[in-house]
């Protein structure tokens, strides 16, 4: 893809880089914003979800017999109305498995049966009347004893793909993957010091405050409309309509203002369940999750058991790096980010020798969905501790070795591709000179470092710009707007046409508006549609010169366009006084009518992102409490286009991090079964749990963008675990390999540390 | 089932309305009334999302019974701003970027009013604990605790300011 002026490290911004207010501010501060669930259609069904109460049973027979003769009950669903689309495999018969269970309820809050009524409390007494018929099998919910021979098996033909020869009996092991170059066991033999770890993760809930909420309308053409909160309305359009058999230009979804995502909206859950209840009552029909169906039906990330073993010489140079990463993501192959978590593990460092393998496993959970930099985070939490307790056997400075290694311009990086020009080394460097660096700590105190990586996506985008006679410009794009995005396509808009930011009005178009554009994942919307939205402005002024041109009856390319005014190019191109944008859109109904710029495209060259964070700690020896006291994001941008929300990017993931490191995890029961799914007892942080989270904003242009933007909303999850575990280990003296770093655990290490008589591992 | 009759103010009007037994103000505020601005991200009273004041009493809509409301004030976030007038919490959420999703912004504001009514002044720590009763998931609080203070600060100014003018135009009286 042509770039004319990437990158421009040294373009003067007029618009971009300021921090005026978001377009849908207003409505958000009001109450007026229209989320999922507040949405409603004339003749609206409340539709509710009945739910496996087995974490692994043979569903052999449901009776709706009784529920459907309930006064008020207008459809009752089942498999049965899920015919199979899908050709019986992959990923999206799997999806079709989740939705709506088949043979078999894989995990304890898998659907099995809907209804839709003309009142909540009436489609709660139909649930009740729905039997089903049960035969329990025996469970496995842990990754290690999922993996083990003799495990309950969740399917018969699962033979572990990726390994060669093929295995001979099935078992819970999807694939295995692998990554590295060069010699580990030859590297291994050069290191003078080899530290080698075993770490466990519990699953985390990417925790959105917005339970997922679909209004669905279908009629018995296959005519359908469906409302609902998610990243990506045009993969729910295409989901829903291949697993309801209807096409795709069938069904138009629309987006509703979204209350987080974090990555566990880039999937369907209830939408096909609403849209089959709508077809089968002929009527419209809201579904929309508790909170207890969020934590157990939607998905949250996976739980990981990995190995690390990393070996050094006496000068702090790595020689070989070696890890083994397993993740269980729930009943379904391909869906835990056990690949995503081997191929980043070791990014952020120059290696000679590394070697990654990783395990995709199952287990009777609930189907895993990315939640921010999926995977990452885990096994940064793992590598990172190795790092730390490597820099502390060399005594060197963590920092130091870790700047020693670090990955820069031109590395082979450990998944494969060679790195461009990347901002690592930048954050290390910040980091060390970071008045936080040097400040002094309190008694039970820790501070403890972590750099992490995220690879960022780029995908498809389709964008249209739209210049009413005013000369004001409308933007449509299909990027669902998580955290203000909105702003920053309107002041790339801006910043491109050269006309203040409040003359640009950026909306998310329904799935009928716009070619198909991927869901808001991979911190891939600031940089993939936020470029459509500049290359369509690009388009737009090709337009607006060729109007200046008529006018003035000269050539095109004898028009330039500059700060919003169409001027003739040069003294050569004849003397007209400047056009304005407004003057030029003023006059389009009689020199060739609506003016509109688009640009469609798959994009690529995302830009690596890296970043370093400090922390600090306290841990109270009594109780094994630990309390964030000081901590500090230090992330390379490419270019921040709004830095606000570019700061709040760093520090919601840091704060994310903070909550899974500490507190956050799934708590299963011998009898499968969740035992915390409420806020109650998943605890994610408020507000008096933190101090504020400072941020340094670096930039390092990103060449495969305009203006050097890299994505910013994932890296910033990926170095807290580590970071906090480490400030742990130096407040305490106790290495702790288990995450979230809760009180009990925190307290048994210490305990078992004074026992043993000094530094150990827990 | 038989409806009940309840007859309460929100954000200063009277309001009548029939509601069931089990229904919860939250569900009342969202399904009867058209008052969406009140959230439901959890119904067991953890997310704050569905903060509304029930006689200037900071309280989850979701733990309350519609039948409750009878004869109360309600305030919700819908009465916040006067007219055209944005409150200055409201406008400092903006100018902060406190808000990313923005789906717990009504319960926060709600929460933080509720918080500077009673203490204009509050240091960091009381404004934490003080709305430490409304998850948000996006931010990490940094900029929603800068916004509070930010506009405590203004409304205390403002305050100020009219006292003085108060005080003048009763001196010229």
């Amino acid at each position: 893809m042509p770039l004319d002026n990437a990158p421009e490290g040294k373009r003067k911004f007029n618009v971009v880089g300021t921090r005026p207010l978001r377009p849908d501010g207003i409505d958000k501060v009001t109450g007026r914003a229209k989320f999922g669930a507040d949405a409603s259609a004339p003749g609206q069904l409340v539709g509710r979800i009945l739910r496996s109460p087995h974490a692994h049973a043979i569903i052999r027979k449901i009776d709706t017999s009784k529920a459907e003769k309930l006064p008020g009950v207008k459809a009752v669903i089942t498999r049965d109305d899920f015919p199979d689309h899908t050709g019986g495999s992959g990923g999206l018969y799997d999806t079709l498995c989740n939705v709506m269970a088949r043979e078999k309820a894989f995990y304890e809050g898998h659907a099995v049966a809907a209804v839709a009524a003309t009142s909540a409390s009436i489609a709660r007494q139909a649930l009740k009347l729905i039997k089903v018929d049960y035969e329990v099998l025996p469970h496995v919910t842990d990754v290690d004893e999922a993996m083990k021979p003799g495990a309950p098996l969740l399917h018969k033909d699962m033979f572990t793909d990726g390994v060669d020869p093929k295995p001979k009996k099935p078992s819970n092991i999807a694939r295995r993957f692998e990554f590295g170059h060069g010699d580990v066991e030859a590297g291994f033999k050069k290191a003078d010091i080899i530290v080698e770890r075993s770490f466990k993760t519990e699953a985390a809930h990417q925790g959105y405050i917005e339970p997922h909420a679909a209004l669905a309308s279908m009629g018995p053409d296959g005519s359908a409309e469906l409302w609902c909160c998610t990243q990506g309305h045009y993969m729910v359009r295409d989901v829903c309509s291949q697993l309801l058999g209807i096409d795709i230009a069938r069904l138009r979804v629309t987006q509703s203002e979204i209350g987080g995502g974090f990555g566990g909206k880039t999937t369907v859950f209830i939408e096909p369940v609403a849209l089959a209840l709508a077809r089968k009552a002929n009527r419209p029909v809201k579904v929309v999750m508790t909170r207890e169906e969020v934590f157990k039906a939607s998905g949250p990330t996976a739980s990981t058991s990995i190995d690390i073993k990393i070996g050094v010489t006496k000068d702090g140079l790595i020689t070989a790096a070696d890890g083994v990463f397993r993740y269980q993501g729930g009943p379904f192959q391909g869906c835990s980010p056990a690949e995503f978590g081997a191929m980043s593990a070791f990014a952020q460092f120059h290696l000679d020798n590394v070697r990654a393998v990783a395990y995709d496993v199952v287990c009777n959970r609930p189907k895993t969905i990315s939640y921010r930099a999926p995977g990452a985070p885990m096994a940064n939490f793992a590598v990172e501790s190795v790092i730390e307790e490597l820099a502390h056997k060399l005594g060197m400075e963590p920092i130091d070795f870790r700047i020693k290694n670090a990955a820069r311009e031109g590395t082979k990086s450990s998944y494969g591709p060679v790195y461009g020009p990347i901002g690592l080394g930048a954050t290390l460097e910040a980091a060390k000179n970071h008045p936080h660096f040097k400040a002094p700590l309190g008694p039970n105190q820790g501070r403890g470092m972590a750099a992490g990586f995220w690879f960022n996506f780029g995908g498809q985008s389709c964008v249209t710009l739209n210049i009413p006679v005013d000369g004001s410009i409308t933007v449509s794009v299909g990027s669902p707007d998580i955290g203000g995005s909105r702003a920053a396509m309107c002041m790339m808009v801006a910043e491109e046409m050269g006309i203040p930011y409040d003359h640009v009005r950026a909306i998310i178009a329904d799935t009928s508006a716009l070619g198909y554009n991927d869901v808001t994942d991979g911190s891939r919307t600031t940089f993939a549609t936020g470029m459509a939205c500049i290359l369509a402005a690009r388009d737009a002024i090709k337009k607006l010169c060729a109007r200046a041109a008529a006018t003035w009856g000269i050539p095109e390319d004898a028009v330039k366009w500059e700060n919003g005014y169409a001027k003739p190019a040069g003294p050569n191109a004849g003397d007209f006084a400047p056009l304005s944008l407004k003057e030029i859109a003023e006059a389009s109904p009689g020199t060739g009518g609506p003016i509109a710029g688009h640009h469609e495209f798959s994009a690529d060259g995302a830009g690596v992102s890296f970043a370093t964070h400090i922390c600090d700690v306290e841990v109270d020896p009594e109780t094994g409490r630990s309390s964030i006291v000081r901590y500090t994001v230090i992330q390379d941008a490419g270019k921040a286009v709004h830095p606000s929300y570019v700061e709040g990017q760093f520090q919601g993931g840091a704060v994310q991090g903070i909550g899974w490191a500490l507190n956050e995890e799934y708590i299963y029961g011998k009898d499968g079964r969740l035992q915390n799914a409420g806020f109650l007892d998943y605890r994610i942080p408020v507000c008096s749990d933190l101090p504020m989270i400072d941020t340094q904003i670096l930039e390092i242009p990103n060449p495969g963008h305009p203006y050097g933007v890299r994505g910013v909303g994932e890296t910033s999850i990926v170095p807290p675990l580590a970071a906090i575990a480490n400030a742990v280990a130096n407040a305490t003296g106790v290495r702790f390999t288990q995450i979230p770093l809760s009180p009990p655990r925190v307290l048994k290490g210490i305990e078992e540390a004074k026992k043993a008589g000094g530094r150990k591992a827990a | 089932m038989s409806g009940i009759t309840v007859n309460t103010k929100i954000n200063g009007d009277p309001v009548e309305f029939i509601c069931e037994a089990d229904e919860t103000l939250l569900d009342v505020l969202r399904n009867r009334l058209g008052l969406t601005g009140a959230k439901e991200g959890c119904s067991t009273g953890d997310c704050g999302a569905c903060s509304v004041t029930v006689d200037g009493r900071l309280t989850c809509s979701c733990l309350v019974l519609g039948a409750e409301a009878e004869g109360r004030d309600i305030g919700t976030i819908e009465g916040m701003a006067q007219g055209e007038h944005l409150h200055p919490l409201q406008s400092k959420f903006l100018e902060h970027a406190a808000l990313q999703c923005g789906i717990c912004t009504p319960g926060f504001l709600v929460a933080a009013k509720s918080l500077l009514d009673k203490n204009p002044d509050p240091t960091e720590t009381e404004i934490r604990f003080g709305l430490a009763g409304n998850l948000c998931r996006c931010t990490g609080y940094d900029k929603i605790v800068r916004a509070v203070q930010d506009a405590a600060k203004e409304m205390r100014s403002a305050k100020a300011k009219s006292a003085k003018t108060k005080t003048a135009a009763k001196k010229r009286a």
